[in-house]
């Protein structure tokens, strides 16, 4: 057991190092969604004055975003360098030491849930600094980061799957467009109750992406909620177990055709 | 002239090919419009609902313009993505080597571009229409909407073309890519400039892409407004922008 902590470990820190040492691999995934925040929070200000929209700043409604974004973006760029170390035969080369599938597949996983959680960190710092206060007050920053830790989970273990049976690196990339089209179709931008149009409320309320965003935003804005985060985590947590189960299958078969 | 000509040809079709038989650079250029598009329309309807906003044919067609514009831009930077890739595999320093006039290659990229933006805004428009999209424009309006779409085009291209050439490299990714989203999301996207407030409405008042959004919200409506000072941006953009492009093609010829 100690040794698979070990190994573990030593995976989930080179997966941490790597990352640091591409700056393009740090940088985009910290000011990319900030970006889209600033934007999104400037012009969308006049939205505020619906009818039941829930708060009335756009930037505490909207700072929920960041977070998923923040987690797709780290998932993308932790497994396209998974899918490198496919190609490049690392995978291959680990497969002769002792060091078991599963091990590696939580030492992978590891290392992008400290990348996710740094990002939300700084999110929730520029949040904080540009005036937004939790409802939910340091109790809830926590909880928040603990649902941020998951959802980083339920994407990576999609990501990891997608490079383990692929083991291509543009692959993988191609799933960014996937994971971007959930986030624009989900009630990102507006609440769910307040989008007129039929269809898209629809797609909205069968979007799983939307009740990640609605956990995070409920903790910002709107004091303990325990519906709405708690089909968050649990979104969250289904996600990652169905991820997590073809993940490893993939990596059965990846390993047994090494 | 006639070499030229020739150049932009070869390249021309090899990137139009390129482009209508590989699905991963098709979708993306179709895909990507169109679901801004949607998104937008679907998700933020409601905002013509708000105290101020006086657009008058609705969120659709309010949208249409800055897909168009955006659509529009983003042919210009995935074809520049393409420039860098042939610097990558080596396409570029054999198609340097055999052209006889070099300026000729960047003519050829971007009629590609146009090629490419003319598809996909084909396809938004009549996904528009099937949103049961307004009109309030005459032909000669929407003939002024498209040319400043097709500028753009243009610009963009010659923008991403003077990136690539300078950088030769993929990495150039998001310098090609970054500014041009700033410059676009920077603009009045979701409601009219009168209701932007604080800073957003300082950045978006001297934004440049902001009277080509207006100017083509006016023409879609048949009212536009600015006119003279959007067309001049759009051929300042291009004109500058050629310049950027040629440039970059002197010091990718010095590269070797």
């Amino acid at each position: 057991m100690q040794i698979a902590v070990l190994q573990a470990t030593t995976l989930g820190r080179r997966a941490v190092v790597r990352t640091a040492r591409q700056p393009a691999n740090v940088v985009f995934p910290l000011i990319f969604p900030m970006l889209l925040l600033a934007v999104n929070a400037g012009g969308l200000k006049a939205e505020t004055q619906l009818p039941g929209f829930p708060t009335n700043s756009f930037l505490a409604f909207a700072l929920a975003v960041p977070f998923v974004q923040g987690a797709l973006l780290a998932t993308v760029n932790a497994n396209v360098e998974f899918a490198r170390d496919i190609q490049t035969g690392f995978l291959n080369r680990l497969a002769l030491t002792p060091v078991r599938g599963l091990v590696l597949l939580v030492g992978q996983l590891g290392g992008l849930l400290t990348i996710a959680l740094v990002q939300a960190l700084f999110y929730l710092v520029v949040g904080v600094a540009f005036g937004v206060r939790l409802e939910t007050g340091v109790a809830g920053a926590l909880l928040l980061l603990l649902l941020e830790a998951m959802i980083a989970l339920a994407f990576a273990s999609f990501g990891c799957w997608a490079a383990l049976r692929t083991g291509s690196t543009e692959a993988v990339q191609g799933l960014f467009p996937v994971f971007f089209v959930f986030l624009f179709l989900s009630s990102m931008n507006i609440p769910r109750n307040l989008i007129e149009t039929d269809w898209f409320r629809w797609v909205a309320t069968i979007n799983p992406v939307s009740y990640l965003i609605e956990a995070v935003r409920s903790l910002v804005i709107a004091d303990w909620h325990w519906e709405t985060i708690g089909l968050g985590f649990g979104v969250a947590t289904a996600m990652s177990l169905v991820g997590f189960a073809l993940a490893s299958r993939a990596l059965i078969e990846r390993m047994a055709r090494t | 002239m006639r070499e030229v000509l020739n150049v932009a040809k070869g390249v021309a079709w090899r990137q139009v090919h390129l482009f209508f038989t590989n699905p991963s650079f098709l979708l993306p250029s179709l895909l990507f419009p169109l679901f801004f598009f949607t998104a937008f329309v679907g998700g933020l309807s409601r905002i013509r609902e708000v105290p101020g906003f006086n657009f008058p044919l609705g969120y659709t067609a309010f949208q249409f313009v800055f897909v168009l514009l955006q659509s529009a831009a983003f042919s210009g930077v995935f074809t520049g993505f393409g420039i860098a890739r042939d610097f990558e595999t080596g396409f570029m320093r054999r198609l340097m080597l055999a052209a006889p006039k070099r300026s000729g290659i960047v003519l050829g990229y971007t009629i590609s571009a146009l090629v490419r933006w003319l598809t996909v805004i084909s396809v938004v428009t009549a996904v528009a229409f099937l949103a049961q999209m307004k009109i309030g424009g005459g032909g000669v309006d929407l003939f002024g909407l498209y040319l400043l779409g097709l500028l753009l085009s243009i610009a963009g291209t010659m923008w991403s073309a003077g990136v690539a050439m300078r950088l030769r490299s993929q990495q150039a990714f998001p310098v090609m890519q970054m500014p041009v989203f700033i410059l676009l999301f920077f603009a009045p996207v979701y409601v009219p400039l009168n209701l932007l407030e604080g800073w957003i409405h300082g950045v978006a008042t001297v934004n440049p892409i902001t009277p080509l959004l207006e100017e083509g919200r006016g023409l879609i409506s048949g009212d536009p407004t600015r006119t003279l000072l959007s067309f001049a941006i759009a051929l300042g953009l291009v004109g500058g922008f050629a310049l950027w492009a040629a440039r970059g093609l002197k010091r990718a010829e010095a590269a070797g």
